[in-house]
């Protein structure tokens, strides 16, 4: 691992972006990414946050037309509610701020925590939960579908809202309907290894895969034996296609783990239109890289998010971000 | 026992101990918290309690809190701010509501502990929407509550069974609820650690598992 000491890779990481972005305001100690213009006049506040390990995600997305602001936490781990009331502080101009939230135990207590806090504070605070994630099943006796590539669609798409100028009660409604209108299947090539653990956080012997998996190197669904770029793409697409049954264009997301190369995520992406193209589904907008990543875990999972000619033209705005830039 | 006496009062000094003993605990089971968080979770358990009750003691160090309540007040928000996960909004919630259920006073009863206790229980269990049975750290926290009134040693033995009876339960909560069956046959890590807790209590009582079976005779 390509790290100092365990103990302070999040930091480290923070001071390295620091360096590489002046325009972002990267507060180490307390673990805080903010826009360096924020509060800006009369715009609703984003924020969100979750563990580290997932990088570009949260803090890669901070930036005109995305998030205002971003909060790490210990690798895999939610951050704490005092980083969420002080981005909340950071940005709110009092319009208002959204926290997105991925939909896991400790992210979901930690942001209510700080939505009341912040609330003490005089700021106004709506929340998005994102649940995108179609391999949880039976979601009524578990922690419910995670919150996984659908998250860079509700940051992007609710962050050129409110670049716009939109109302909080508004900014709010197009992030509830992106994380309605999108779904995604995940899998692995190759287990997790934490920086704190230093091995694989489970065993996926080579010549086998695990389809249906999170992005905290939790095991998945069903384990089989290695297969074909074409046949991830049938079954991923499938498992989606299932469960959103878009009836309109959809925007697609092919998304690295972390340690799958550029060049096998295009071949892949192939294989996703094309199975999109035979179930007659009208791809808008696609996208493909290392976007929400799980370490150096290999592999790649799909997200597919129905749009309409508003949301569409929301992706289309322009954003400044350091992972996500286009426009202007 | 020492019910021959009149019931003996518990000052701020025994809620500091017990947070302290606590903190010892946390940090020589941290590493087999982390392995057991790593069969069913994400291999980090342990070293989130212990950089948690780190900071916590260096802040009654710091803050000196001068009733049972505060103290208890103190170490939940150090908790939550320090912890991340959901650990630290339950850990965090768990102490610090039973710390308001004990108020101001200066010395409390076990009675009152107990009952404090059976509060901040219940805010864990609608915090986390979890309910005994679903492999949490309420099947470690709902019998020792119970077995309060018997006596603290009973307490620590109950929370210690309702632990190391989470192994053949399906986790219905938390990232370990992902893996549905899969999450059979292991030791639930947050039910481990409030069984730690609830022994630190009785250790603090002087009813440690050590001279556990000595005060019943």
């Amino acid at each position: 691992m390509l790290i100092n000491v365990p103990e302070t890779v999040v930091a480290d990481a923070l001071r390295g972006m620091a360096a590489a972005h002046p325009e972002l305001s990267v507060d180490v100690d307390n673990r805080v990414v903010v826009r360096r213009d924020a509060p800006v006049a009369g715009k609703v506040g984003l924020v969100s946050g979750g563990g580290s390990g997932h990088e570009p995600l949260h803090g890669g997305f901070v930036g005109p037309g995305m998030l205002s602001a971003a909060c790490p936490g210990e690798v895999f781990t939610s951050p704490v509610p005092d980083q969420m009331v002080r981005a909340a502080t950071a940005v709110d101009s009092g319009a208002g701020v959204l926290f997105i939230v991925k939909n896991y135990t400790g992210d979901v207590l930690n942001f209510d925590m700080a939505a009341e806090l912040a609330e003490d504070e005089g700021v106004r605070v709506a929340k998005v939960l994102v649940n995108d994630d179609v391999a949880v099943t039976d979601s009524l006796f578990t922690a419910g579908r995670r919150g996984t590539g659908a998250t860079l669609f509700v940051e992007k798409i609710a962050g050129a809202a409110a670049e716009e100028g939109a109302p909080l009660e508004r900014v709010e409604a197009i992030g509830r309907q992106v994380n309605e209108s999108a779904r995604s299947f995940g899998v692995a090539l190759s287990a997790v290894t934490t920086p704190s653990k230093g091995s694989p956080t489970f065993d996926l012997p080579d010549g086998e895969l695990e389809l249906g998996i999170g992005i905290h190197g939790e095991p998945g669904r069903e384990r089989r034996a290695m297969m074909t770029a074409r046949e991830i793409a049938d079954f991923a697409v499938d498992a989606v296609l299932e469960d959103l049954r878009p009836s309109g264009p959809v925007l697609a997301l092919v998304n690295g783990m972390g340690a799958t190369p550029l060049l096998e995520l295009y071949g892949f992406n192939a294989e996703v239109q094309r199975v999109l193209a035979e179930r007659g589904v009208a791809v808008a907008r696609t996208l493909v890289g290392n976007y929400v990543t799980s370490l150096d875990m290999a592999g790649c999972s799909v997200t597919l998010c129905q749009v309409d000619e508003d949301l569409l033209r929301l992706w289309d705005a322009p954003v400044q971000t350091p992972a996500l830039r286009w426009g202007r | 026992m020492s019910d021959q006496d009149s019931e003996p009062v518990l000052d701020v000094d025994f809620f500091r101990r017990w947070i302290g003993t606590a903190a010892a605990s946390v940090e020589r089971e941290a590493d087999r918290l982390t392995e057991l968080d790593s069969a069913i979770g994400d291999a980090d358990h342990g070293s989130n309690l212990q950089r948690g009750f780190r900071a916590v003691t260096a802040e009654l160090e710091k803050a000196a809190p001068e009733t049972p309540g505060a103290v208890l007040i103190l170490a939940g928000r150090q908790l939550i701010s320090t912890v991340g996960g959901a650990s630290g909004p339950l850990y965090g919630t768990l102490l610090r509501r039973t710390g308001k259920a004990l108020g101001d006073s200066a010395e409390v009863t076990p009675a009152r502990l107990a009952e404090a206790l059976g509060e901040g229980v219940a805010a864990v269990a609608q915090l986390g929407g979890a309910k005994a049975g679903d492999k949490t750290m309420i099947d470690a926290l709902e019998p020792a509550v119970a077995a309060l009134g018997t006596s603290y040693a009973a307490a620590a033995a109950a929370a210690e069974e309702g632990a190391v009876a989470t192994v053949p339960l399906q986790a219905r909560k938390g990232r370990a609820s992902y893996l549905g069956e899969r999450s059979i046959g292991h030791q639930d890590p947050g039910a481990t650690s409030s069984a730690l807790l609830i022994a630190a209590l009785a250790e603090t009582a002087g009813e440690g598992s050590a001279d556990a079976e000595s005060a019943g005779a």
